[in-house]
C-alpha cells in the first residue's frame, strides 16, 4: 500500500452561492464516508483562504516570518485528502470521485515517505 | 547481431521484457537482463534453440538471480529480485492474461503524457534504442533520454500498476493504447509504421473481440500499402494519380478482409470507419457517395475540424465544388490542408485570385518540403484537381 495526497485546487475569487456550496459539502461528505468505508481514508480537511497563510523561513541563525502564502497564485491549495491505496489506478479512482464531489481539479500525488 | 538473433530480437524483445518486468517488478532491471541475454545469444547461437524466446527469458531470469545473489545486500531495487524466488502470480483482474498486454497498458497509462507513452512503447515493446526513438521524433537524444527516465520514475514512484485494466476502465484505457499506435504509424517513417503494424497485430491476437483494434490494424495496413506510390522522386503524388502497381496488394487484401470482419461485427468506431474509407479508396474507382456516408458517420462520432475537412472534400466530389466550399466554410482552423482544399475548390469555381491566396497560405503552413513543392507547383501550373485526402 502507498499513501497519496489528493490536493484540491481552488480558484481565487467569489466562492459558490450558499445553496451550491451546501450541495458540494454534502457530496464531499459522501465521498469521505465512502473512502472511509473502503478503508482507504487517512485524513482530510479544507483550508482557510490563502490570505490567512504565513511563511516562516530559516535564514542563517534567524527565522524570517512573512505575511501571505509562499506563492501568490490564481489557483491555490484549498484542501486535501490523504488516502492509502494499492496503486495509482486505485488512487485515481478516488481522485475522480473527489473532483466530482468538489467540482474542482484534484492533483493526485504519491508520498515518498509517510 | 547475427541475422537470427536480430530476427528473434525484433519478434520477441517485447515479450521477454514484459515477462521479466512481471518477475522482477522493475523495468530498468528487466531491460538490462534482457539485453544481457541477447548479448549471450550473440555469443552462443547458432544453433538457435527450439524456443528462442523461452531461451532468452530463462537466460535473462537466471542472470537476474545471479545478480541478486551477488548483490543481495545492495539497494532496494535489487531486493525486488526476491520476487524471483517465490514467483508470486500477478493479481489478475483484467480479461486477458498476457505480459505484453500488461506492459502496453502500463506504457500507455493516461497518467503519462502522450510523448512519454509513445517513447516507452517503442522502447519497451519495440526494442528501439533511445537514439533511434530520438531520431524518429526529431528531438535531441538527451531530451528523449530524460523523457524515458522521467516516465519510468513516474511508473515506479506513483505506482502505475502492471496490469490489464478492469472491464469498466478498458474502453478509455484502450483508446490511449490505440492512439499511441496510430501516432507511431503516422510518424512518416517506414520502420516505425512497420513497428506499429507489428504491435497492432499482437494487440489484435491478444484482444480479438475489440473491433477498434481490428479497425486500427486495417487502417494502418491500408495507409501503409500506398507508401511506395506516394512519392515520385521527392515529389508528392496524390491518390488519384498514383501508380497502383506500386501499391502493396498483400497489405490491401489483408486490410480489406479486416474491414469486412469489422463490418460483420456491426460496432463501428472511429478507427473502423477510417479503415473503411481507406478500403473504398483502395478498391477500384473511388465510390465518393460511400466515402461521404462514412465521413458522415465518422463526424457524428468524432466531430473534429480535420474530419470536417475530409468530409468537405467528399461533399465536393459528390455534390460539386460549391457545396464543398460551403462545407469548408464553418471550419475554424489555420491548417495547410484546409487552405489547399479551399484553394482547389475556388479554382474549380474559376475564382483564381482567391485560390492563389489559399495556395500561398497552404505552402507557408506546410512543414513537409515535398508537400510545399507540390503546393507551389499547383500555384503556378494552373492545373486543377488537388485532392487533400489523396496521399
Amino acid at each position: 500500500m502507498a499513501k497519496y495526497l489528493l490536493s484540491v485546487y481552488q480558484p481565487e475569487g467569489t466562492p459558490p452561492a450558499p445553496a451550491e456550496l451546501e450541495r458540494i459539502m454534502a457530496d464531499v461528505a459522501v465521498f469521505e464516508d465512502d473512502a472511509k468505508a473502503a478503508g482507504v481514508w487517512v485524513f482530510s480537511g479544507g483550508l482557510q483562504g490563502q490570505e490567512t497563510a504565513t511563511v516562516v523561513r530559516a535564514e542563517g541563525d534567524e527565522v524570517l516570518v512573512t505575511d501571505g502564502p509562499f506563492a501568490e497564485a490564481k489557483e491555490y491549495l484549498g484542501g486535501l485528502t490523504i488516502i492509502d491505496c494499492a496503486d495509482l489506478d486505485e488512487a485515481l479512482h478516488w481522485g475522480r470521485r473527489a473532483t466530482r464531489a468538489t467540482t474542482l481539479p484534484i492533483e493526485v500525488r504519491p508520498f515518498h515517505w509517510a | 547481431m547475427t541475422t537470427e538473433v536480430e530476427r528473434v530480437f525484433r519478434e520477441e524483445y517485447g515479450r521477454a521484457v514484459s515477462v521479466l518486468v512481471r518477475l522482477l517488478g522493475d523495468i530498468d532491471l528487466a531491460e538490462e537482463m534482457v539485453a544481457e541475454a541477447f548479448a549471450e545469444a550473440v555469443r552462443r547461437w547458432p544453433p538457435v534453440p527450439p524456443s528462442p524466446a523461452g531461451w532468452i527469458i530463462t537466460t535473462a531470469r537466471n542472470k537476474a538471480i545471479d545478480r541478486h545473489r551477488r548483490e543481495s545486500t545492495r539497494g532496494a531495487r535489487h531486493a525486488q529480485a526476491a520476487l524471483l524466488a517465490d514467483e508470486a502470480p500477478v493479481e489478475e483482474v483484467g480479461p486477458v492474461q498476457d505480459d505484453r498486454l500488461r506492459l502496453i497498458f502500463t506504457c500507455c497509462h493516461p497518467a503519462l503524457n502522450r510523448a512519454a507513452q509513445v517513447a516507452l512503447t517503442l522502447r519497451l515493446l519495440g526494442g528501439l534504442t533511445t537514439p533511434e526513438i530520438a531520431a524518429a521524433f526529431l528531438v535531441p537524444e538527451k531530451t528523449m533520454a530524460q523523457r524515458i527516465v522521467r516516465a519510468k520514475s513516474k511508473i515506479r514512484g506513483a505506482r502505475i500498476p502492471y496490469r490489464v485494466p478492469r472491464d469498466a476502465d478498458l474502453p478509455e484505457r484502450l483508446r490511449s493504447v490505440l492512439a499511441v499506435l496510430y501516432l507511431i504509424a503516422n510518424q512518416g517513417r517506414a520502420d516505425l509504421a512497420a513497428e506499429a503494424i507489428r504491435l497492432g497485430r499482437r494487440l489484435m491476437e491478444l484482444m480479438p473481440d475489440e473491433p477498434e483494434v481490428r479497425g486500427l490494424l486495417a487502417l494502418m495496413l491500408l495507409v501503409e500499402s500506398r507508401r511506395g506510390a506516394r512519392r515520385d522522386g521527392g515529389a508528392l503524388v496524390t491518390l488519384d494519380r498514383q501508380d497502383r502497381s506500386r501499391w502493396d496488394h498483400t497489405m490491401i487484401t489483408e486490410g480489406h478482409e479486416l474491414v469486412r470482419q469489422c463490418l460483420r461485427r456491426g460496432a463501428p468506431g472511429p478507427y473502423q470507419l477510417q479503415a473503411a474509407i481507406q478500403a473504398v479508396h483502395t478498391d477500384g474507382e473511388t465510390d465518393w457517395a460511400q466515402v461521404l456516408a462514412l465521413y458522415d458517420q465518422l463526424y457524428a462520432l468524432t466531430p473534429t475540424p480535420v474530419v470536417a475537412l475530409n468530409r468537405a472534400v467528399a461533399v465536393a466530389e459528390v455534390r460539386g465544388p460549391e457545396a464543398g466550399l460551403a462545407a469548408v466554410a464553418g471550419i475554424e482552423l489555420d491548417y495547410a490542408p484546409l487552405h489547399a482544399v479551399r484553394a482547389d475548390l475556388l479554382r474549380r469555381l474559376g475564382r483564381e485570385a482567391e485560390a492563389a491566396r489559399e495556395y500561398t497560405r497552404a505552402a507557408e503552413l506546410s512543414t513537409d518540403p515535398a508537400e510545399r513543392t507540390y503546393l507551389r507547383t499547383r500555384l503556378s501550373s494552373g492545373e486543377l484537381g488537388f485532392r487533400s485526402r489523396g496521399l
